[in-house]
């Protein structure tokens, strides 16, 4: 539910949402060289499979939105791999439109660096035990920005819109549960089985 | 997720012979004017055409109903809220609160203009396959550098893919049922973490593979579209058909 549809945001918002990501884009694809490009879009296309899978909640089921344990690993360059899939899933499953494309990028952007600027240094100090916990945060922190930026979306387009945006972010919490702890998980996995995923400045080139 | 080809092109017929910057363009300006519709004639016109368009470039029914459900849900929560939000003339009230006519036709209208555009981009863009796709986007002046991240992600997709579907098949071979419970998350975790490994040992040998052909920084971009005279005559068609359906919503 990451993906909002044309037609439903203000001109504003709309253009707003394009040049952030505009700009973002052009700073993110300065910092990657063609050297570190395969190793973006294998891991781009990991996440991108990994965002299909029916995770069970309660009753219903989600997809995970992981864009703060992309922007854990990935540092900057999770902002073109995030645009790459959103592109993708916009032209070839039909979710989100064209036009919004740039305030969906920026809803999705905007959390995965903070994660990448704030709890990835963080992630390289601290002990083992307690990367499970950095890895929850990143994952719940990424889910609520998201659900708070698609609500600011839909509230500076229009006041009757507010009380969607409300009902929406409360859709959000469950999912951030459940998404904090996956990324918990497969954070705590990776520490045991690959750290130099965590560790190397290449790969979490913040 | 049934699906084994993953981003395949499931478009057939006439359209698929027309140029893919076209295609992508088209998509783009029908985008524009669709969402700048303001009242229902124009926009009915504009989603029959965009439904019109979807089954001629071939999409199957069952297939874009399911794509289109991924946007309903979305739908469904300006659908119930809008109407008790806009105010107007009373519809029906529930309690204290009183749906409008103008929010209920506010909402349709946004239902209409969102599934004509995503019909559209469907039936336009996703019919094209995504190596095209990619080096279309390069002709329209997309950055090189992020047409080939696109391309080499599309690649990777489908293999990964397959490599999840080997991961997944494992896991119900050892009777894995995913229930909503900390050992399902638990474990689907561990199963993207394994997608990460295997990916960062994939994405070495693909720049080991690249550096035995001489790879020194700079990838190059081969394909080969040309434009022909009926491109221009569908362009021509194509925006005829904006301009009457702007004109039909001005006139209302």
């Amino acid at each position: 539910m990451a993906h909002i549809p044309d037609g439903v945001l203000s001109a504003p918002v709309l253009i707003v949402g394009g040049l952030v990501s505009v700009g973002l884009l052009t700073v993110a694809l300065r910092r990657l060289d063609y050297d570190r490009l395969p190793q973006t879009a294998v891991l781009s296309a990991a996440f991108f499979v990994s965002s299909l899978i029916n995770v069970p909640v309660g009753p219903s089921s989600v997809h995970l939105l992981l864009n703060g344990l992309m922007g854990l690993l990935l540092g900057w360059t999770a902002l073109p791999a995030l645009f790459v899939a959103l592109v993708l899933q916009a032209a070839f499953f039909g979710y989100g439109g064209i036009l919004v494309l740039g305030v969906n990028t920026m809803n999705m952007a905007l959390p995965a660096l903070l994660c990448a600027l704030l709890l990835a240094p963080w992630m390289r100090r601290v002990a083992t035990p307690r990367l499970f916990w950095i890895g929850a945060a990143a994952g719940g922190l990424g889910v609520l920005m998201t659900g708070v930026l698609v609500a600011l979306s839909l509230g500076l387009s229009g006041k009757a819109f507010l009380p969607a945006a409300g009902v929406l972010v409360v859709t959000y919490l469950p999912l951030a549960l459940v998404e904090a702890v996956i990324t918990g998980t497969v954070v705590a996995f990776l520490a045991r089985v690959a750290p130099e995923l965590l560790r190397s400045p290449e790969v979490s080139h913040a | 997720m049934s699906q084994t080809a993953l981003l395949s092109p499931r478009g057939s017929g006439w359209i698929t012979v027309r140029d893919p910057r076209l295609r992508i363009v088209a998509a783009l300006l029908f985008a524009l004017v669709a969402v700048s519709l303001r009242h229902p004639p124009a926009l009915l016109a504009a989603v029959l055409f965009a439904a019109a368009l979807a089954a001629s470039a071939g999409m199957r029914a069952p297939d874009l109903l399911r794509q289109l459900l991924a946007l309903e849900g979305f739908m469904l929560i300006l659908l119930i809220t809008l109407p008790f939000t806009v105010p107007g003339s009373p519809l029906i009230a529930v309690g204290p609160l009183a749906a409008s006519q103008e929010g209920l036709a506010l909402a349709v209208k946004i239902l209409l203009r969102a599934n004509a555009v995503v019909l559209v981009l469907l039936a336009l863009v996703g019919s094209l396959e995504p190596v095209v796709f990619g080096h279309a986007l390069a002709r329209l002046g997309v950055p090189e550098k992020l047409v080939h991240l696109l391309l080499m992600t599309i690649r990777q997709i489908h293999l990964l893919h397959q490599e999840f579907i080997r991961l997944r098949q494992a896991m119900r071979a050892r009777a894995f049922v995913p229930h909503s419970d900390r050992h399902t998350w638990n474990s689907y975790g561990w199963l993207m973490g394994m997608l990460l490994v295997r990916s960062l040992a994939r994405a070495q040998r693909l720049l080991a593979a690249m550096r035995c052909r001489g790879f020194q920084g700079r990838l190059y971009l081969l394909d080969s579209t040309h434009w022909r005279p009926a491109d221009t005559a569908l362009a021509l068609g194509f925006a005829l058909f904006l301009g009457g359906l702007t004109t039909l919503d001005r006139l209302t």
